[in-house]
């Protein structure tokens, strides 16, 4: 009742960002930070800015065929574009592309290229880049991690200098969206491929010295195409592993801004002046996977009886330290305009538990659940809190401690139940065609249901949104009763920045400001 | 002297061997981790076809030993050879880091070593007294720490309490030479902190082991000082185990550090051996174990040597 009042207050009073922040903490509010609350002050340019980021590994590589942590996410991001992107409040936009639509099958694609970008070698963007940097992905010898994603390409030409369109074998309503992944940014042709190794991109920042696992060096780009982004004078990217240095990096002011704040520890740095904490919430959520094809998890009744034996609302509160939110078994986030709000929320009921483990024919349960650290951070005490949870029904979880190193060879997709981490996708289709669809590669639940795969293909070709918006709910709620995936939580992005920094509202479609915090982001 | 000539040969020789072994026994070791570079770097991305792909894209689908005598044949020629992961020169991924990693050892070594002599001759010299007590107490204490724990307790006070030194040693390639000691401060203290133990110790039971010999109590008889017994007396008989330990502590400055490096964000060899072993990037493995290898053969002879030099009875074995 207070709290109303005093947030009333702190709005009317200042449309800072700070000024929000510093009330939202006071209420205690863990929750995200709702991007549309928050008024942005005016950007002002330069400075140097140093971000430390826990991630970064001296084996990475500026190929985003290989991207797969957030330093390179990150850099990747401030160096060069996508034809489209998700902007901070989660809406998809042109980026090098000016504008795109679609024949009405969702078949062809036409992408609209902006005239005059350059390269930060000088050189103008123009679709004969475009379709080089798609193809980087495509074709036998490709590595890369969005190959699956590429794969419904049919073909792909050249319109003229300043345009591309793209013939997929079935309608997608969701191809714009596929075309905004880190994994597929234009970068300039070179020979029969892409030129990967310069960083040369069209992004806010052009690349100094990149040393891999250590740090990346940016200067502001003066031709940069997007106006109102890129204030930076010039940016440097630190991987800094240990939570603790990365700390204390920031509270001694040698980094700006930093990731992966310590949950732990949280309510303390809050507490310490010159410093703020950001948090979003977005679609990176946790699980415990079952592998439908394996007894005992074949029979759905089991999966259900689990489903009702973990007490959500404590693992959230006791391994996020209170930084996220408890899920429903299917992976798409409340925050999320596809999320099917009318689902009921599945709670901790032993007698339901106990009910559906007798409809299984069972009155006791004994299985192992493997977890790691790899996993995600906690997911071993997750684990164990879930078997003390469970052992009230009959279930008993036998949690095995597997190591870290492996873990995504050896453990998941092999093991019947284990932990999972997912970054999440930004739309519903993908999330579902990426993990849950019975053909997909990372199907980690190994669950066929024809009439979700049904829908799936349906939703994917349907252009009308509140159609669409309906399969979807449906499918949520498929996953939720009869999938094989239980989660009991989505975890926010928790990061810190000096309070120098300013920002405008804070993407939650990945972490760092959906990965553009440099270009985004500026010294008040 | 010849003998020491050919000694210093054959353990030269000896030492190409070890390493050859160092190299077959940890190209094994990360053939045998579960597996390979492909799946490390595409992590939970990685499919069947993807993994395909890569490995014909790095070679990976050859059979191990083909592998191992390709990599053994081009170090032979002095070439290290590319990382698997990104495809940058080996030498120079390793270059400026070696430098980084003699650079730590070395500032780290100009401290702890005059310091654990001095204490350890102290100590020796004031036997039994509150002062070698002291000594001993704060050294063990600071050496049974973990490491990290020294250096958090070490950047708590003095770069987030009092701020005097940064709390991260992000050196790089331009920065000027004081400015880069000044950087690496923190970490030489918290390595010094955690040799400087084992070598005072050594020093302080070398010299009272020679204190009870006959020599010294004639030195006593002769009315010399303590200090000068000690010092120009026990102290150059006492060099070689001195001597060993202090080299053996040099090594570890070099190959051990590790966990300092992480805490304080030191580009130094050890994250790119633990990142390379993490990711199976076996050339780069190989390539930094060999130098590691390296530099323990060549820190023992040159023990030896010296131990030899001060102590030429070592010589001839009874």
């Amino acid at each position: 009742m207070d709290s109303g009042k005093k947030q009333d207050s702190i709005l009317m009073s200042s449309a800072s960002r700070r000024g929000f922040l510093v009330g939202a903490s006071a209420l205690g509010a863990a929750a995200a930070i709702s991007p549309t609350s928050v008024m942005a002050a005016t950007p002002k340019r330069g400075g140097h800015f140093r971000l430390g980021l826990g991630h970064g590994s001296t084996t990475d590589s500026l190929d985003p065929a290989t991207f797969e942590n957030l330093y390179m996410q990150v850099v990747g991001a401030t160096l060069r574009n996508g034809l489209t992107e998700v902007d901070q409040n989660g809406n998809l936009v042109p980026e090098l592309a000016e504008s795109f639509h679609a024949s009405p099958d969702g078949r062809v694609w036409s992408f609209k290229l902006r005239k005059g970008v350059k390269f930060h070698n000088g050189k103008t963007m123009d679709s004969a880049d475009v379709i080089a940097s798609i193809n980087h992905h495509r074709g036998k010898d490709s590595k890369s991690a969005a190959k699956k994603l590429l794969q419904p390409i049919v073909e792909m030409k050249a319109d003229g200098p300043n345009a591309v369109v793209i013939t997929l074998e079935d309608g997608n309503a969701d191809f714009p969206y596929i075309i905004s992944d880190y994994h597929i940014p234009i970068m300039p042709k070179s020979g029969s491929g892409v030129d990967w190794k310069s960083g040369v991109g069209t992004g806010a920042m052009m690349l100094q010295k990149y040393e891999a696992g250590v740090r990346t060096t940016m200067k502001h780009n003066p031709n940069y195409f997007k106006k109102g982004f890129g204030h930076f004078d010039s940016a440097e990217v630190i991987t800094i592993a240990d939570a603790t240095a990365r700390t204390n990096a920031l509270t001694t002011g040698e980094i700006d801004a930093m990731d992966k704040v310590d949950l732990k520890t949280a309510h303390l740095l809050k507490r310490r002046k010159g410093l703020k904490l950001l948090e979003a919430s977005g679609n990176q959520h946790y699980t415990f996977t079952m592998r439908c094809d394996t007894p005992p998890f074949d029979n759905v009744h089991v999966r259900q009886a689990l489903k009702y034996a973990i007490d959500r609302e404590a693992i959230m509160k006791t391994v996020l330290k209170g930084h996220g939110a408890i899920g429903n078994d299917h992976p798409i986030s409340s925050s999320s305009p596809q999320h099917a709000s009318a689902l009921p929320q599945k709670s901790y009921d032993i007698d339901k538990a106990k009910y559906h483990l007798k409809q299984a024919g069972l009155s006791s349960l004994k299985i192992d659940l493997s977890a790691a650290d790899s996993a995600f951070a906690g997911s071993v005490d997750a684990a164990i809190l879930f078997k003390e949870h469970a052992r009230p029904a009959g279930i008993d979880i036998n949690v095995i401690r597997e190591p870290n190193d492996g873990y995504w060879s050896k453990v998941w997709m092999q093991k019947p139940f284990c932990a999972v981490y997912w970054g999440g996708r930004p739309t519903a289709d993908w999330m579902f065609s990426t993990a849950y669809a019975a053909d997909a590669a990372w199907n980690d639940s190994f669950w066929k249901h024809d009439h979700f795969n049904d829908l799936l293909l349906k939703a994917r070709a349907e252009l009308d949104t509140g159609k669409r918006n309906a399969m979807y709910a449906e499918m949520q709620q498929i996953v939720s009763d009869d999938g094989g995936v239980l989660i009991p939580m989505f975890a926010n992005y928790v990061m810190a920045t000096s309070d120098k920094v300013e920002h405008g509202p804070v993407a939650a479609n990945w972490a760092m400001d959906g990965f553009k915090a440099i270009e985004r982001w500026w010294f008040g | 002297m010849p003998q020491l000539v050919k000694m210093v040969a054959q353990r030269l020789a000896l030492g190409l061997l070890t390493l050859l072994v160092v190299s077959l026994i940890i190209f094994l070791g990360v053939e045998l981790l579960p597996g390979d570079l492909t799946q490390a770097i595409l992590g939970q991305a990685a499919t069947p076809e993807t993994v395909a792909a890569f490995r014909r894209e790095l070679g990976l689908d050859l059979p191990p030993h083909t592998r191992y005598l390709e990599w053994l044949g081009d170090i032979v020629q002095g070439d290290l050879g590319r990382s698997l992961a990104n495809g940058r020169e080996i030498s120079e991924l390793i270059g400026w880091r070696l430098y980084n990693t003699l650079f730590l050892a070395a500032i780290a070594a100009v401290i702890s070593v005059p310091l654990a002599l001095v204490l350890g001759v102290m100590a020796a010299l004031y036997r039994n007294s509150p002062f070698d007590r002291i000594v001993n107490i704060s050294t063990l204490t600071s050496i049974s720490f973990p490491e990290f724990f020294v250096a958090y307790i070490l950047i708590l006070f003095l770069s987030v309490n009092a701020g005097w030194f940064p709390s991260i040693s992000n050196v790089g390639e331009e920065m000027p030479f004081w400015d880069r000691v000044y950087r690496c401060i923190l970490p030489a203290l918290t390595l010094t902190l955690v040799v400087v133990a084992h070598m005072m110790r050594m020093t302080r039971a070398a010299i009272i082991n020679l204190l009870a010999s006959p020599y010294i109590e004639m030195a006593n008889l002769k009315g010399l000082s303590r200090t000068r017994i000690i010092v120009r007396h026990a102290l150059p008989n006492a060099l070689a185990p001195i001597i060993n330990v202090i080299v053996i502590n040099l090594a570890y400055l070099v190959v051990g550090v590790v966990v300092v490096e992480v805490v304080f964000v030191y580009p130094g060899m050890g994250q790119l051996l633990v990142d390379s072993v993490s990711k199976r990037d076996i050339p780069v493995v190989q390539s930094t174990s060999m130098f590691f290898a390296g530099a323990f053969v060549l820190l023992n002879l040159l023990a030896d040597m010296l131990a030899i030099l001060t102590n030429p009875r070592l010589l001839h074995p009874k």
